[in-house]
């Protein structure tokens, strides 16, 4: 299955100029790009790892694109996101995140977790991504 | 190929690009450099034929285009630079008319590890336009073995070859010092295509930079106050410390001084004219003479 998180999720898969683009449109904003990279995709995992830190004073596309490169070689079996954050009063907040990498187009997705809760009269319910069960590093 | 390339093609291709406004603003701007000047010009030239070339198909590597700029203090190395952003940015060659400064403070760390994500912050920052590492010799330390600054070369130099598109640097410097800096470093210098030299100025070139500084001011000097600057460029430049241009700029800034306490001390009504005017006695004040005077005493003593 493929994963859907962030924008561009249900679009096919960016091509490098395309993630230039966009890269160039977050900072036409004025946002600080950052990438990000994780192989736990669970979709409540909001934690993931930094490439190195957020780029604030950038006035082109091509120094993010350069960190992303690299940090597609560095993990080329993890997902990489690229953020937008817009540091202005009031927002303060990632106004943009999209995945730009993908380990597989094949996930193999997420296992329902039922938990026994309060002796056993209730059900939880959770995800897990089955990728999980390998260890951190060797998921892909 | 069967389309030709005339004359007029190529000139008309060189004004749309805004560039010849450029270098007529250098000419204007930039009293003498004459070798710089021809030396831009040849580049703009070749970068126009280039780009001709490459839109009527004729295949060829991208030029080179990170520079060594050598000279003196206050020749316009920093200026020069300014100027050829906007030329590169104009003919296409980098995408963004903008221009980062750098010295060794920005480049390289204070500890291990500190100074390859320094120097990647500023190369990133400095990306689709022009890098500008004014004193590069500092970079090397022939002395220390140790110096981060050796990290920051071999990352520079990585960038330089491998984004030629995204980034043009240009390196400055006095010139012993960065041909040494060259000797000690010989892959930079073979990275750079355009070794630039920075004359210094004359006794004319710097009177007339003076007086482009104190127009731009809106300031004059009147008939006395003209004889007094041609001596007082004459004294300045056999001191020393003698920054070319920088020290011209800093002396007007002084006889600005001068002047204001000068209207001060006149009491009464001020004039449009006084306040624009710079009197004589303004530039005589200046310990320039004495110590000029005093050099001139001492050479005829000396043994």
């Amino acid at each position: 299955m493929r994963i859907h998180q962030g924008t561009f999720s249900f679009l096919p898969d960016l091509t490098d100029a395309q993630i230039e683009k966009q890269i160039a449109y977050i900072i036409r904003n004025g946002w600080a790009v950052s990438i990000e990279y994780t192989d736990d995709p669970n979709p409540y995992n909001t934690y993931w790892n930094m490439w190195g830190l957020p780029m604030f004073d950038l006035e082109d596309p091509a120094g993010a694109m350069y960190e992303f490169k690299k940090c597609r070689e560095a993990f080329p079996k993890h997902y990489i996101k690229v953020n937008g954050y817009d540091s202005s009063p009031m927002w303060q907040a990632q106004r943009v995140s999209f995945i730009a990498h993908r380990p597989t187009q094949d996930d193999p997705g997420f296992r329902l977790k039922r938990t026994l809760w309060s002796d056993g009269r209730v059900q939880k319910y959770g995800l897990e991504p089955y990728v999980v069960d390998k260890p951190a590093g060797e998921r892909y | 190929m069967t389309e030709t390339v005339n004359t007029t093609d190529l000139k008309a291709l060189l004004r749309q690009t805004g560039v010849p406004e450029v270098l007529e603003r250098l000419e204007r701007d930039l009293v003498g450099l004459i070798p710089v000047k021809t030396r831009i010009h040849e580049i703009a030239a070749y970068l126009v034929v280039d780009k001709l070339r490459r839109e009527l198909g004729l295949e060829a590597a991208r030029p080179v285009l990170h520079m060594a700029f050598t000279g003196n203090p206050g020749t316009g190395k920093t200026t020069v630079a300014l100027r050829m952003a906007t030329i590169l940015n104009r003919l296409g060659y980098i995408r963004r008319d903008h221009l980062v400064v750098a010295s060794r403070d920005d480049l390289v760390g204070q500890y291990i590890g500190h100074t390859a994500p320094k120097t990647k912050e500023i190369l990133k920052r400095a990306m689709g336009g022009v890098l500008f590492i004014d004193e590069a010799y500092s970079l090397y330390r022939a002395e220390n073995e140790r110096d981060y600054g050796q990290e920051t070369i071999e990352i520079l130099l990585q960038v330089m070859e491998n984004q030629r598109e995204d980034l043009v640097v240009i390196l400055a410097g006095y010139e012993d010092k960065m041909e040494q800096f060259f000797a000690l470093n010989p892959g930079m210098r073979s990275r750079i295509a355009h070794h630039i030299r920075f004359p210094d100025y004359t006794e004319e070139e710097l009177v007339a930079i003076g007086k482009l500084m104190i127009a731009e001011q809106n300031y004059y000097l009147d008939e006395s106050a003209e004889r007094a600057f041609l001596e007082y460029v004459r004294c300045r430049r056999m001191l020393p410390n003698f920054a070319n241009a920088r020290s011209i700029r800093n002396a007007i800034d002084r006889f600005k001084l001068r002047q204001a306490k000068r209207l001060f001390e006149q009491a009464g009504q001020v004039t449009a004219d006084d306040l624009r005017r710079i009197e004589e006695s303004d530039i005589r004040a200046s310990r320039v003479f004495q110590e000029c005077q005093e050099l001139e005493k001492g050479g005829e003593h000396a043994p």
